[in-house]
């Protein structure tokens, strides 16, 4: 009761809860290869952001450095005005495969990294992303779609500020997808998070983002708001007609000719060596 | 249904019966020479004579208690040392090389060097088993941590995990099912070790009663050893698989 009562509390402030986010001349190289030039991004509190581009455009990279998980080679990453410097408590990033331990069930996944007595708030997020029957379940008898939905649980648990999705919904099925994006947008809108998506999929960012940004060589080349009202009907002419003026944007730069993959780090160990004696 | 099922159960035991029945049948008839190889039921007299003494006890529990604490002290080391290069690339610099080199060593080509150092005491055959278990152990720990899917770490940290947390949460557990690989591979390992140990030189155990056995030439008596090398053997490997059931019960491949 006085648990609810706090949530919708929190739900009146949903214009605080979200992260600022400027990213000013940002640049990222590995090496001689220069993954990002000079970036320059502006995100609002609460503000739904898609990042499109082809792959090896940098997109991904954007993201692991507004992560902290890499620091940036220049230029300066400010986050609600201070300095970004590493990992923050209030962000939380969700990866195009789930990460979910698979030793450990549903509801421990969830609840990875938060103390015993939160254990309450696992479980009621995993009964709001649907799971809420699935709790002691090993992740590998849940289907992609469902382990991507733990991963959004588990994001979600710790109240971030801001939400980056790296291709989360990348691997499922068209009709998952569908679904996946009302379940996203539905707890977007209820809890005010700022969102940065990144996605190869221009109808996913024009259904879901407030804004959709394309990254071509590593800089910013096209900043689209969506003005459509939610939810989106996909059948919509006005939503047809961008989704066809940003992909045919996308398509008009010719792909890159280095990159097919845009995540250098981490990198493979070599696999299943096993000796005897 | 559960009649088929029954047979199901039965099947793998069939083979042993029929080699067991063909076996008593050979001996009773003076097919085989009962030097040789005596009946089953000779076998299982012996074995029933020398379990009513306690003798048998005795070799057992003390065949036993040194090769697990062979395996402690081996396993536990190699344990440790694997975990330490496995997770410190320092660590990894500074030994794995040298550990590499003393691994193609065989165990067994210690003898002379042991008997040497330590005698034909209780410390040799302690010192063989941990050197022979050492390697299984310390090789797969430590290729089950660098096996670790990276992608998992890196989520571990943006969620907010200590280093203690990590290891605890992702890096062992990881781990595990290679972990396990190389106890059993160690438990075979011990139990080759135990036997060779014990015949060289020994006051008691079960290659001490064996060997004795052949002095006086009882072969019922050698293969009632051999037979509970066989089942000592069987054992470790159920306990091994119980602890993979434990540990490993999220993993499809055991459930």
């Amino acid at each position: 009761m006085n648990e609810s009562h706090l949530m919708s509390h929190e739900q009146h402030n949903t214009s605080r809860r979200g992260l600022r986010l400027e990213a000013k001349k940002l640049s990222k190289s590995y090496g001689a290869r220069q993954v990002l030039q000079q970036a320059n991004l502006n995100i609002a509190p609460g503000e739904f952001v898609a990042i499109v581009g082809r792959s090896g455009c940098g997109k991904s990279t954007l993201l692991r450095l507004i992560a902290g998980l890499e620091p940036a080679s220049e230029g300066s990453l400010r986050i609600d005005g201070q300095r970004a410097s590493g990992l923050r408590d209030d962000i939380r990033i969700m990866f195009q495969d789930s990460r979910l331990l698979p030793w450990r069930r549903v509801i421990d996944n969830v609840a990875l990294g938060l103390p015993e007595s939160q254990r309450a708030a696992a479980a009621q997020v995993l009964a709001q992303v649907g799971l809420g029957e699935r709790l002691t379940d090993w992740p590998a008898k849940l289907s992609g779609g469902q382990r991507q939905r733990v991963a959004l649980a588990r994001a979600l648990v710790h109240k971030p500020r801001l939400l980056l999705l790296d291709e989360p919904l990348g691997a499922l099925d068209a009709l998952t997808r569908i679904e996946m994006h009302a379940l996203i947008e539905q707890l977007w809108r209820d809890s005010g998070f700022t969102a940065v998506l990144v996605t190869h999929d221009v109808q996913e960012a024009v259904a879901l983002a407030d804004r959709v940004i394309l990254i071509e060589d590593g800089a910013v080349s096209l900043d689209e708001r969506i003005d459509l009202p939610r939810p989106r009907a996909r059948g919509d002419a006005r939503f047809a007609a961008l989704e066809k003026r940003i992909l045919d944007r996308v398509l008009q730069h010719p792909p890159e000719d280095f990159a097919a993959n845009d995540e250098v780090w981490p990198p493979t160990p070599a696999h299943g060596l096993r000796w005897a004696i | 249904m559960s009649l088929s099922k029954l047979w199901n159960r039965f099947l793998p035991w069939l083979v042993p019966l029929v080699l067991i029945v063909v076996w008593q049948w050979a001996a009773s008839s003076g097919w085989i020479s009962v030097r040789v190889l005596p009946a089953p039921s000779a076998v299982a007299e012996a074995a029933w004579t020398l379990t009513a003494s306690g003798e048998l006890t005795k070799h057992v529990q003390i065949s036993a208690v040194r090769a697990l604490l062979g395996l402690a002290v081996g396993g536990g080391l190699g344990l440790v040392l694997g975990l330490l290069t496995g997770s410190f690339r320092w660590a990894e610099t500074l030994l794995d090389s040298s550990i590499q080199m003393v691994r193609n060593i065989p165990a067994l080509a210690l003898i002379p060097l042991v008997i040497l150092w330590f005698g034909i005491d209780e410390v040799a055959k302690l010192f063989l088993i941990a050197v022979a278990v050492f390697f299984p152990i310390y090789i797969n720990t430590f290729h089950g941590i660098k096996n670790v899917d990276p992608g998992l770490i890196e989520m571990g940290r943006t969620y907010g995990l200590s280093r203690w947390g990590l290891y605890r949460h992702i890096i062992l557990p990881g781990a595990m099912s290679s972990i396990l690989v190389g106890l059993r591979f160690a438990l075979g390992l011990m139990w080759v070790i135990l036997i060779v140990a014990e015949t060289i030189s020994a006051q008691a155990g079960i290659g001490y009663l064996t060997m004795n056995a052949r002095e006086f030439l009882q072969t019922d008596v050698v293969l009632v050893g051999i037979l509970l090398y066989a089942l000592l053997g069987k054992l470790a490997d159920v306990f091994a698989k119980s602890l993979e059931r434990h540990w490993l019960r999220w993993h499809p491949g055991y459930q």
